[in-house]
């Protein structure tokens, strides 16, 4: 009894010693351990709070940080590296994302088939072993083009091919051709995941085409056949553009080789064409411009008459013909013979 | 998998990096702070800011110039503002006649503002003016003392604005001896007052730690004025979590009451007429058992 009352005693003054961590409260705290809150709601002390602003809060504080942490110390712990923690639960309050939740990409057309086949993708190490150059060529990146380019300094001519041709520039142009047709497989896939619809051949069309996307468009229709636009009918007033064609090498002239007669005549025949130059004659232009006089003509007449009061009214006529752009005998300037023709000018008015 | 199917593929790997960095994530990284200055700044607000951004440091970004910029009458450049630096909350501070010392924090959701909240600061006091100390990059303790956070609805929706900018990174374990930082916000029918301390553990006769506190800073008296939230829908949008986030509960699996955890396995139809019997080296006899035979047959 003795012993059990000096236990007693010695824990009492032991808790003397220190300060509680007890805290009585009206309304039990709201705890979110998860994202380490507390929501107090009980009535606040306002009279205090006017008085004694800093040391209510101060007291208001501690009493709910000291709630907050003994249910933090009861939650279980763990050791992760060295250091012992405690696990917190999730968060019960619902806080929004900053960006919204991320969607699934839809797989290219690469990826699906690869699916459907069970193809999966080989790791393969950067650096392969070229035995003629004694060296690791990079597969890419930092100083692959230079490293292959020893490595292939001599290209064999293959037995079918034809021995002038450039197998340098053919193996650049091969590798040109890949990455476009690469590029172009790449921009078709983001059009399929954007659900964007492009047509299979041609250009995809656009609300107000520019000229220059037009010509474009006609050009790449043009190429668009089997036989690459070699057999394709020309339009009525489409260019025969030199861009279309593939041009044949320029041959330069060795002017050391032409003959003294052949110079002189090329010479004169320049000459010829520059100074024997004679003027062309458009007849539609003629025609309408000779229209347009008469009206104008007629116009200025009509408003002289009307100043005057005169009732007057002549009727100019021109052959249909000549009115339709045909051939006209003589160019008429000024007044015009007041012949009756086939429904002339003003519809064959009668003369008044 | 990564995202980023653009037209324009970045040409570097470190470009390539930072636009996926950007990319929306399954579980999201701390939310970046972003504070602006309106068409005047007050020394008040200057403090403010300087005081809140250390708090949130790295995780922050001060725009020192001055914009001329109405929050609450077009958000645009203030959404431009904040997608060019990758935030996602902003402070903004503006004084002038009407509303003095007016700070403005809001959030965004995918570029466009969720919602925000117009305080206007009656007192500050820095942390300059107390002496206590936190190391950075400390997860505070929040707490919201007073009524008027659960009955209020405005003030419901201003708390969780509160926590969003304050709570920093998301984390799943603590270390307790690392509990350094109280924010307590508490509600009166005038103002908000929020006050800011260090907790010092110190010995009791428990188990449990006595909590002692210092005046730590910032330590700011703020009336709420002008409120812009977002509709029930959009919030409801951004609070979507994706289906990889959920966690999803363990079934078949409990405790009983001396602590042995039970779980329950549910295998499928075994078809006994199809058992592989030939050819398993396991089901052969082995040297012992044939003796054992041998004898049995000898002694029948």
């Amino acid at each position: 009894m003795d012993i059990l009352e000096d236990i007693l005693q010695k824990e009492a003054k032991k808790s003397e010693k220190y300060k509680t961590t007890d805290v009585e409260k009206n309304v039990e705290l709201e705890l979110d351990l998860g994202n380490l809150l507390a929501l107090d709601t009980n009535d606040l002390n306002l009279q205090e709070l006017k008085s004694h602003k800093e040391k209510y809060l101060l007291n208001l504080a501690r009493d709910n940080t000291q709630l907050l942490l003994n249910k933090l110390w009861d939650l279980p712990s763990e050791r992760r590296e060295d250091i012992v923690v405690a696990k917190l639960p999730a968060g019960t309050l619902r806080l929004p994302r900053e960006k919204p939740c991320p969607k699934p990409k839809p797989l290219t057309k690469w990826q699906e088939y690869a699916l459907e086949k069970g193809i999966k993708k080989k790791k393969k190490t950067n650096a392969v072993w070229d035995d003629i150059v004694q060296k690791w060529i990079p597969r890419f990146g930092y100083k692959k083009a230079e490293l292959e380019r020893q490595k292939d300094w001599v290209l064999e001519v293959p037995g079918n091919a034809d021995p002038m041709e450039d197998q340098f520039a053919k193996k650049a142009e091969k590798k040109k051709e890949k990455v476009s047709k690469n590029e172009f497989q790449r921009l078709r896939n983001i059009a399929k995941a954007k659900k964007i619809k492009v047509p299979k051949e041609g250009l995809p069309s656009v609300a107000n085409p520019s000229s220059d996307l037009l010509n474009t468009a006609a050009k790449v229709a043009r190429v668009s056949t089997a036989s690459l636009g070699k057999f394709q009918p020309k339009l009525p007033k489409e260019k025969t553009l030199k861009e279309n064609v593939i041009a044949p090498k320029r041959v330069k002239r060795d002017h050391s080789k032409i003959s003294s007669i052949d110079e002189k005549s090329s010479h004169l025949k320049i000459i010829d064409s520059i100074l024997g130059k004679k003027p062309k004659l458009d007849i539609e232009k003629a025609v309408n411009r000779q229209v347009f006089q008469e009206q104008h003509e007629r116009s200025e007449e009509k408003k002289t008459q009307k100043s005057k009061g005169g009732k007057k009214r002549r009727k100019t006529s021109i052959p249909s013909k000549a009115r339709k752009g045909g051939k006209i005998s003589k160019p008429r300037v000024g007044k015009v013979n007041t012949k009756k023709g086939k429904g002339g000018v003003g519809g064959g008015r009668k003369r008044r | 998998m990564p995202s980023l199917q653009r037209v324009q593929k970045p040409t570097t790997r470190k470009g390539k990096k930072i636009l996926l960095a950007k990319e929306p994530k399954v579980f999201e990284d701390v939310k970046k702070k972003l504070f602006l200055t309106g068409r005047k700044a007050s020394e008040v607000l200057r403090n403010c800011s300087k005081d809140l951004y250390k708090l949130s440091k790295p995780h922050a970004v001060i725009l020192s110039r001055k914009n001329d910029i109405l929050p609450f009458e077009n958000i645009v450049p203030v959404e431009n503002l904040c997608r060019n630096n990758d935030a996602s909350l902003f402070f903004f501070s503006t004084t002038n006649k009407k509303r003095p010392n007016s700070l403005t924090i809001g959030r965004l959701f995918d570029g466009r503002l969720l919602d925000m909240v117009e305080f206007c600061i009656n007192d500050y006091k820095s942390f300059d003016q107390f002496t206590a100390s936190i190391p950075a990059e400390t997860k505070p303790c929040l707490v919201f003392s007073g009524e008027l956070w659960e009955q209020s609805q405005e003030l419901a929706k201003v708390k969780s604005l509160l926590v969003d900018v304050f709570r920093g990174e998301v984390i799943d374990a603590v270390r307790l001896q690392g509990l350094e930082h109280v924010i307590m916000f508490t509600a009166t029918n005038d103002n908000i007052l929020m006050r800011s301390y260090q907790i010092q553990l110190k010995k009791s006769s428990t188990k449990l730690p006595r909590v002692e506190l210092e005046n730590l800073g910032p330590h700011i008296d703020m009336v709420l004025k002008r409120t812009k939230f977002a509709s029930e829908d959009l919030m409801k949008r951004a609070c979507r979590t994706p289906q990889e986030a959920k966690s999803k509960p363990k079934k078949n699996v409990s405790k009983d009451a001396l602590g042995t955890t039970h779980g329950r396995i549910h295998m499928g139809k075994q078809k006994v007429g199809t058992i592989q019997t030939r050819k398993m080296k396991g089901l052969k006899k082995t040297a012992a058992e044939k003796r054992v035979a041998r004898k049995s047959k000898k002694a029948n």
